[in-house]
């Protein structure tokens, strides 16, 4: 097969149009994420350097990634998504909490024990301009996972190398070029070859295209989709924009200032998100389709920032900008509660957008008066906790259990 | 308006009366490898209070076309010629000196990324005292008022305790929020957006989205938005200009591009772009190929490498010759690059129910 990398790039897979990936809400789960914690110490200034207090860039995080499924994990920036990204593929060294990888705990491991794992759990990084080594052709960088694991004896590593580049669409004899010949799309197309090299049953995609232009967004989109089918990969997919996500995961967590505030299937988070900050962020993102009437769509104003998580808001993390906080808000923090069958919210006052309840529904499972002050008559309802989804869940309806 | 400007006003009125009106404008740029065409031929008109919305890749000479009209490339070897028109007073046959006077005054610049536009050594206020300063005889204090009131507008809490910030104590929605004020704080009559949303959270792209709007009616300033964002262009333009290989290649009222789109490229666009909302059976198309380099732009119509249509030209028109910017079919002030007869016919028979196979149902019903 004869590419001409200058005027075409041709990818053989990835030219026809995709639609949004499906997939089985039943499969079991690959990764098993539980009550995740990184803190980074913040140091004082000076020659003693003591530690003065906590980032709490992720503080008790639970999810699970499904066999072939793909969890999209959305926020705004400084939310702790990448922090949990990292910590999965082990680049940090969490806090405190559970990483099972197919039923193995991985958060405790060594580095040598850690290795072996590396061959199933790899990772695309956001910017391939600073994640490919200038110095190294394109060759040894495909090839080096190749030769530190010792698959393949030296002389099969460049066969192998060239398949890689011919999966992801680019031509395999360009197998010593430097990173730098490359244009931004096709650089994005190495990273992707050197994080299948291994094989991987789990890539963690961080921010994979937010680098590029909108009509190679789409390409390497429809590729990771194709490697997704052909390898059986299941994937962590960190992005912010939310139209990628929606159209890539099936599955969908919303982070805020270190938790999850909601979880849930694709349906359920873009359909009828019941937390407000989910609701305020599909509400700002501009539309093509506001077109036909002009103007701008009616949206949720957030006001101001995002507070520092070194000393995040008592209660809820998100009352200080949120439009229907009250009292309760600031005192107990919320529960990530399940409310349907493949769907969480950490909320005292879940609901469609203008539907919020009156009251707290979660006042009387936490065992508190409407107002967050603790009520001695009542009795605390122990509640599922936990990265996977119960057979019961609670029915914001009637406030009772549900049990199918 | 004082009897100068109106002066300049009326001497305008030849031109269309358009506030800024670029006409063929080229900027070339040579280099050791040839010369780099990245703008050629480029007309469009933007009024006061309008938003003009361009649109395109990287490397089609969106953010050089729109430098040039702050004269950006005075003192570099590009060659630019053409003819822009400001109020009815053609920037490109100033001199440095005048051009100076009005740089910052009449056009102002929003930059991408606000921590590399400021200085890191200076305070935020003092960088925008200085944009004051430079063009009004006024004392220092005065000049600390004007950007204590600025930073106030654009939404700045405790601007009198912030304006001695230095720019890294800014978060990323405040210093953008702060080059708002910068560019603001002559009232220009002009100004330019490049990619002013691109870094940030979608939560305070809205934010600073609805700022450039609520601060437009205010001072009734003339907007070019560059982004490559169609959901920000469709929130905010009045016009849109799509820019391929440095030429306009679709150019007419938002409504018109981007409900009934004519060039291949605008729909290539489209296509390529998910939606929050909508069917999740809309495909995901993405534009084969790479943009082309604008050293050695492919003959003909610079898209036709790419373009998935070019079939539907008679003989290899695409490949020879340049299409002209042609009245679309619906008419009106829509124009639009292609060699395609019906563009809109094909448009709704063959690329709109793959991308939006809901509006196509809508419409049969």
């Amino acid at each position: 097969m004869s590419i001409d990398l200058n005027g075409k790039e041709p990818t053989p897979m990835s030219h026809e149009g995709h639609t949004a990936l499906q997939a089985d809400l039943n499969a079991p789960p690959v990764l098993s994420v539980d009550g995740l914690q990184m803190y980074f110490p913040v140091k004082s200034s000076g020659v003693i350097r003591r530690t003065v207090g906590h980032v709490k860039a992720v503080d008790g995080v639970s999810f699970q990634v499904r066999e072939m499924g793909s969890l999209g994990l959305v926020g705004e920036s400084g939310c702790g998504k990448s922090t949990t990204g990292r910590l999965i593929t082990r680049l940090y060294k969490p806090t405190d909490g559970k990483i099972e990888f197919e039923g193995r705990d991985i958060a405790d491991l060594s580095q040598r024990q850690l290795l072996p794992l590396r061959r199933d759990i790899q990772m695309i990084f956001q910017d391939p301009a600073t994640s490919l080594n200038p110095r190294h052709t394109v060759g040894s960088i495909i090839g080096a996972p190749l030769e530190i694991h010792k698959v393949l004896p030296r002389n099969k590593i460049l066969g192998r190398v060239q398949e890689l580049l011919e999966i992801v669409g680019l031509n395999p004899e360009h197998y010593n070029r430097y990173p730098h010949e490359f244009s931004g799309g096709q650089r994005q197309r190495i990273g992707i070859a050197r994080a299948l090299t291994l094989q991987p049953k789990l890539l963690v995609a961080d921010e994979p295209v937010s680098a590029l232009d909108v009509s190679i967004q789409a390409q390497v989109i429809n590729l990771l989709q194709d490697l997704q089918k052909e390898f059986g990969i299941a994937f962590l997919f960190i992005a912010h924009d939310l139209a990628i996500v929606r159209h890539f995961c099936p599955e969908v967590a919303v982070m805020y200032l270190g938790k999850i505030v909601e979880i849930g299937d694709r349906e359920s988070i873009y359909g009828r998100a019941h937390h407000p900050y989910t609701q305020a962020l599909l509400s700002a993102v501009p539309d093509v389709k506001q077109a036909t009437v002009g103007g701008r769509r009616e949206r949720i104003r957030l006001t101001g920032d995002v507070p520092s998580p070194i000393n995040p808001p008592s209660g809820c993390r998100f009352r200080t900008r949120c439009p229907i906080a009250k009292e309760i808000c600031a005192k107990v923090e919320p529960p990530l509660l399940q409310i349907g069958p493949t769907h969480k919210v950490a909320c005292h006052f879940p609901g469609e957008i203008g539907k919020a309840p009156e009251t707290p529904v979660t006042s009387r499972l936490l065992g508190v008066d409407d107002y967050g002050t603790p009520d001695a008559g009542a009795s605390p309802v122990e509640l599922p906790t936990g990265p996977s989804f119960a057979n019961t869940w609670f029915d914001l309806g009637n406030r009772t259990i549900h049990t199918p | 308006m004082s009897t100068t400007e109106k002066k300049t006003t009326a001497m305008s009125s030849d031109h269309s009366g358009s506030y800024l009106s670029v006409r063929d404008l080229v900027v070339h740029f040579p280099t050791s490898d040839g010369v780099v065409k990245a703008t050629d031929g480029l007309s469009y008109t933007v009024d006061r209070g309008k938003t003009l919305g361009i649109v395109g890749e990287s490397g089609s000479g969106k953010s050089v076309s729109s430098s040039a009209i702050l004269g950006l490339h005075r003192g570099t070897n590009a060659q630019v010629s053409g003819e822009i028109l400001l109020d009815g007073v053609d920037l490109l046959t100033l001199g440095d000196e005048q051009m100076r006077r009005r740089r910052g005054k009449d056009v102002a610049m929003i930059f991408q990324d606000p921590l590399s536009a400021m200085h890191p050594y200076y305070t935020v206020g003092n960088q925008i005292a200085e944009a004051y300063r430079v063009h009004n005889r006024v004392s220092r204090k005065a000049a600390r008022a004007r950007t204590i009131e600025m930073l106030d507008r654009v939404g700045i809490p405790n601007p009198d305790r912030r304006v001695d910030d230095y720019p890294h104590q800014f978060s990323g929605g405040m210093r953008q929020r702060a080059m708002i004020a910068m560019s603001l704080i002559n009232d220009p009559g002009l100004l330019i957006a490049d990619e002013p949303t691109t870094a940030l959270d979608v939560t305070v792209q809205a934010q600073i989205l609805d700022l450039l709007q609520d601060l437009q009616k205010e001072f009734n300033s003339a907007i070019v938005i560059i982004t490559h964002d169609l959901g920000v262009v469709a929130e905010m333009a009045d016009d849109v200009l799509v820019m391929y290989a440095g030429r306009a290649v679709e150019y007419g009222p938002t409504k018109e591009i981007l409900v009934r789109p004519e060039m291949p490229y605008t729909w290539g666009l489209l296509s390529s772009v998910p939606d929050v909302v909508g069917d999740t059976d809309a495909k995901l198309i993405p534009i084969k190929g790479n943009p082309p380099s604008l050293l050695n732009p492919p003959t003909g119509c610079a898209f036709h490498p790419r373009c998935a249509h070019r079939d539907k030209v008679p003989g290899n028109l695409c490949f020879t010759q340049l299409p002209d910017l042609t009245p679309a079919a619906a008419g009106g002030t829509h124009t639009k690059r292609c060699h395609i007869a019906n563009p809109d016919e094909v448009y709704v028979a063959e690329v709109l129910p793959e991308i939006a196979p809901d509006l196509v149902e809508e419409q049969q019903r």
